[in-house]
Parts: C-alpha cells; structure tokens; sequence
C-alpha cells in the first residue's frame, strides 16, 4: 500500500471545526489507547462521545455510552474509528447513511487502520477521510504539543505558536 | 485512490539540512516571543489541579512533570536530533553512553544477547563486554568487514545488531546496507551509532538503521564544552512482528500496565525509554548542556565542511611523510575503505583518523607529547585540533589483542582535525614527527 499523505493545514481544518467527536470502539479500560485519547480530547474541550455495544448505557470518563453511531440523541462533526480495517467499512458506510442527519462531516481512522474503498465512498459522498492516523498525536504534533516528547512534528516555522489550551 | 484523496496527497516542501540544524524543533517562545530557546533550568512543573497531574503521570496527555523525564529545552534538542536523523522521535541522555544503556535496557532482558561490531569506541567495547554482562546481557563481537560475519552470530538469544558506521579511531566503515538486511531477515532492529559522522555526512535511517545513537558531546556540541548523549528511533521497526520484545509489546509491569508499542506505536520504542529507563535510572541531560549543543549544532553544516576539508590536507600531509608508516584515513583514494566512503559519505568520511608513527609506542609517546597547538585529551570533534595515543589512554583496558583488533595498536595515534589554520596544524605535526 502506498503511503498516505494528508496536508497540515488539511488536519489542523478539521480539528479546529470539529466540535463534537463521536468515538467507535472506545474502551472503558483506562490504559487503551483510545480511552487515552478520549480523555486527552476531552481536555482540549472536545465533547467526546463513546460509542461501544458492551458498555452501552455506562459512563466512560464521565460521558454515556451508546450502543450505536445511531443511537446518539446529538449531532457530531467526527466519527473517530477505534476498530479494525475490516469494521472500519461498514462503519464507513453507516456513517455516510448517518452524515445529513447528524450532520457528520469528517471520518477519521486510526493508527493501524486503513480501508482504501470505504474512504473513496464517504469522500464521494463530500466527507473529509484521514486514515491511519491518531487524533491525539495529531492535535498534539500541529499545536506544539508533540515535540514535548521528543518527537519529529515537522513543522518549521519562525512565528509565535498559537497556543490551544 | 479517488481523485480527492490525490489532491490530498502533496509532496510537502522538504527543507533542507541546514535549515533543520537552526530551525527544528525550536519555534519562537509562544508566550514570551523569545527567539532562542530559552534555558529553562527548573526541576518542576505546576499542575492544574489533580486531575492534570495524574493525567500527565499516566502518559494521557502531553506535558511536563520534572525534568529527569522532560524538560523544554532538551526537548527541542532532542526534536531537532529526531528531524536531522530523518527519524519519528529521540530522547536525550547525559552522554552517549548513557544513551547506549537507555537504549539497551529497553531492548534486553536477562539472559538476552546482541552482536556488536568489534570495531567501537573503546568505552563502548567495555561497557557492551564487561559492564553489560553483570546485567545478564552478552554482547558478541564480530569482524564487521565482511557482513555475513553478523548473520552468522545470530541466535535465538539475539535482539539487536550495533554498529558504528564510521568506527572509531577511525578510518573503517561498516557496509551498513547488507548488514541491515541481515537485521530485517532476522527481524531484530539494527542500531548505528553516528557519533563519528554526523547526520550532516550520513543518516543511517536511510540505509536501513532502526535506531541511531550519538554522543553529542562530539561534532554536534562540537566546541568541547558540554557533555550529552541521545537515541532516535526511526518509527518504521514492527516491534509485534515477532516475539522476541515483549517490553514493547505486553503490558509494562513498571508502567501500570501499559502496552508501548499498541500505545504510543511509531514513538513507542522512545516513550519507553524516556518513562521506564530514564525515569528509574535517571541519566537525563541538563537544559544547559542541551542549550550548548543547541547552539552548537546550528553550525555544524559549516564547521563540517572546514573539518574535512582540514582533515583531508592533513592526511594527505602524513601519508607523504617519513616518519609515518601508515594512514587510516577513508577519504584517501589508497584505503580500501574509500568506496564505502563514496557510498555512505559522499561529502567526506569525517575528520578523525588514525596513523602509524614509526617505532611504536615510545614514538607515539614522543609525537603526542611533542605537540604545541593539537591538544592532548581523550574527547574528538572539538573546534581544537586534538591528539591522543589510545593503546595507552582511551583502549588501555583492552587487551592488546583487542586494541590490534579495535584499530588501536602501540604505534597507532589518533587525531581529531580542528577548525584551525591548515598550514599551522601541518606545522605542529612536522615539528612533532621530527622528534622521532
């Protein structure tokens, strides 16, 4: 598979218009990857819903979990996928069902997890796709936070970064 | 792909080297606008409250608590190594050997084993055999010229293969690209260490190299003033590809739990380093050491170029002299090292050699303590010219077979070319020489 390229100002669009993220897959376990990223997104002031059939009707970090993407009483800007490649297309396809009603705009895919077809539908149906990436590391890498870690951003600049508490 | 996700998918301007030695990892300050990175010499960091401090001890979210784990100026230290290595992340180190334990202890188990190039640094030698084995860690040395040599030591013990790319004393190179085959096929990562040419004349990552190691207190510092060491990961080694790291891959009892690799994934090699070793043994670099080899490395594209231009004038000086019988120098067209130089180091193989004074060691006692201007100290890549004889300082606790073996013998005097006057170096080492 080639690898995917997505442009910073493509990403860093996305996540300061998304709002509210509904995540698919999340654990309740606290050291899973995406409850870490639930958590660290809820700290940016995203409102961050858990979607996940075994806990449905529960709390993760203090927010009710459905059983289903079509369950959630509110709308939500971005579906983030917490599953694998396989799961990830029928996920894909509810949520281009789902996008005028929750008025949906952005599906987002996570580090491992990738389906090529599935993201040439939704971007047919006017839907922005990342695939393969953390919404985390990725909010981190573009607002400062990342290299904290030592970790490569690849960002040079000589302006003053915007700090996003 | 569709012809959105095409559009999407640009070649991103790629800046150069130069560039990323002033610029990466160090924007101005955000809240102050200061445009050097500021020395935040502080042991500690303020919570929000308790839920930000336990989120920041879990690893939930990114931050800083004391500075044995981070601190703002190493870390943009240690973002600019990551972006000059071409790799995904790096942590720092009080010294390059620090950087070597961190690294090792966050492979190695008891009873683990890796190969090494016999051609190292002389501490490394002493450390990977004699120090690494009370830890239940056994390093095995091979003959790095002909790289079958490393496939033929591997077991179902070893987790690693450490090279250096460019060997210290100097002169010989390592075939980095088959021996990182020989690494992938085997499935363990391949570590070089890079101290010796810099990212400005080799990137390992690009011939294969999985993590890259550097004592920055040589050419990067590269003003003799300040100690440190750093790992960088590439971020492309499949630590679940096999079972032979179950400290990136199972859940880490000395971490809650955490799973690194599923975690943290392309990074994951790094955080475990940086939160399980650095933490528990605590070799962290200060933030003025980090700030020196900040500042330092902001010239090292330049000051590069004067020291292999020097070194190249200097070996070519020696190589003509009488009293010298050998040199080891790998930009010399008579080295059978010069191909590989051609090959990983096209803009010249570094500025520290080795040669052979005639008479052995009591002449190579007489040339290092006839010097007025080279300095005689145990350090390389310094603005200083700098000598030594290391079969009696820096490989004296080898025996003297390994020293013949490490490029290290009695007659063997290695120098580290300066940024000085070419014509006043060359006049030190002639008035030198004449003293044997």
């Amino acid at each position: 598979m080639s690898e995917l390229h997505y442009k910073d100002s493509f990403i860093r669009k996305i996540l300061i218009e998304t709002k509210a993220i509904a995540m698919v897959g999340c654990s309740a376990n606290w050291n899973r990857p995406s409850n870490f990223a639930m958590k660290y997104l809820q700290g940016k002031g995203y409102h961050v819903i858990p979607v996940n059939p075994r806990y449905a009707g529960k709390e993760i970090n203090g927010e009710q979990v459905y059983a289903d993407l079509a369950d959630i009483p509110v709308s939500f800007e971005m579906v983030d996928i917490f599953r694998s490649s396989e799961a990830a297309e029928m996920v894909t396809d509810q949520v281009i069902e789902l996008a005028s009603e929750k008025k949906i705009s952005v599906i987002w895919m996570q580090l491992g997890v990738r389906h090529d077809e599935a993201a040439q539908r939704a971007e047919a149906a006017k839907m922005s796709v990342v695939m393969d990436r953390c919404v985390k590391i990725e909010y981190g890498r573009l607002f400062g936070e990342l290299g904290w870690s030592g970790v490569n951003s690849g960002i040079i600049s000589s302006k003053r970064p915007k700090v996003r508490v | 792909m569709s012809a959105d996700s095409k559009k999407k998918q640009n070649e991103a301007h790629k800046f150069g080297i130069e560039t990323r030695a002033i610029h990466a990892g160090a924007r101005p300050d955000a809240v102050t606008g200061a445009r050097n990175t500021p020395i935040y010499q502080t042991s500690s960091y303020v919570f929000d409250d308790a839920e930000h401090a336990a989120d920041l001890f879990n690893l939930q979210t990114f931050g800083f608590i004391y500075s044995r784990l981070t601190n703002p100026t190493v870390s943009v230290l240690e973002e600019r190594m990551a972006s000059l290595e071409g790799g995904r992340a790096a942590v720092c180190a009080a010294s390059g050997h620090a950087a070597q334990f961190l690294t090792f202890f966050t492979l190695l188990g008891p009873e683990d084993e890796f190969i090494a190039s016999r051609n190292l640094y002389g501490g490394s030698i002493t450390q990977f055999g004699l120090s690494f084995k009370k830890l239940g860690w056994t390093c095995h040395f091979v003959d790095p010229d002909n790289p079958e040599n490393f496939r033929k030591a591997i077991t179902s013990k070893t987790k690693a293969i450490f090279i250096e790319i460019l060997a210290n004393p100097g002169g010989i190179i390592v075939d980095v690209e088959p021996v990182a085959a020989i690494a992938k096929e085997a499935g363990i990562p391949l570590i070089v260490d890079n101290t010796m040419a810099t990212p400005y004349l080799c990137q390992p990552i690009a011939w294969g190299a999985d993590i890259v190691l550097h004592s920055t207190t040589k050419f990067l510092s590269g003003h003799g003033t300040s100690l440190g060491g750093a790992l960088i990961e590439s971020g492309k080694f499949d630590w679940a590809q096999n079972d032979k790291f179950p400290s990136m891959t199972k859940p880490e009892p000395a971490y809650h739990g955490l799973t690194f690799y599923e975690t943290f994934g392309d990074f994951g090699f790094s955080t475990k380093a940086r939160a399980v070793a650095l933490r528990d043994f605590g070799p962290c670099l200060s933030p003025a050491n980090a700030f020196y080899t900040i500042t330092g490395i902001e010239s090292l594209p330049v000051r590069m170029e004067r020291h292999i231009a020097n070194a190249r004038a200097i070996a070519e000086f020696l190589d003509s002299h009488s009293a010298v019988s050998w040199v080891s120098y790998a930009g010399l067209k008579s080295s059978s090292y010069y191909e590989l130089a051609q090959k990983y180091l096209p803009r010249g193989p570094g500025s520290v050699f080795t040669f052979g004074v005639k008479g052995g060691y009591d002449s190579g006692v007489k040339v290092v303590e006839g010097v007025e201007l080279f300095s005689h100290l145990a350090n390389i890549g310094d603005t200083r010219s700098l000598i030594i004889h290391p079969a009696s300082t820096t490989h004296r606790q080898l025996s003297e077979e390994q020293q013949a073996k490490a490029g290290a013998g009695p007659d063997v005097i290695r120098l580290s070319i300066g940024l000085e006057s070419i014509d006043d170096l060359i006049y030190d080492l002639d008035q030198a020489l004449s003293l044997v």
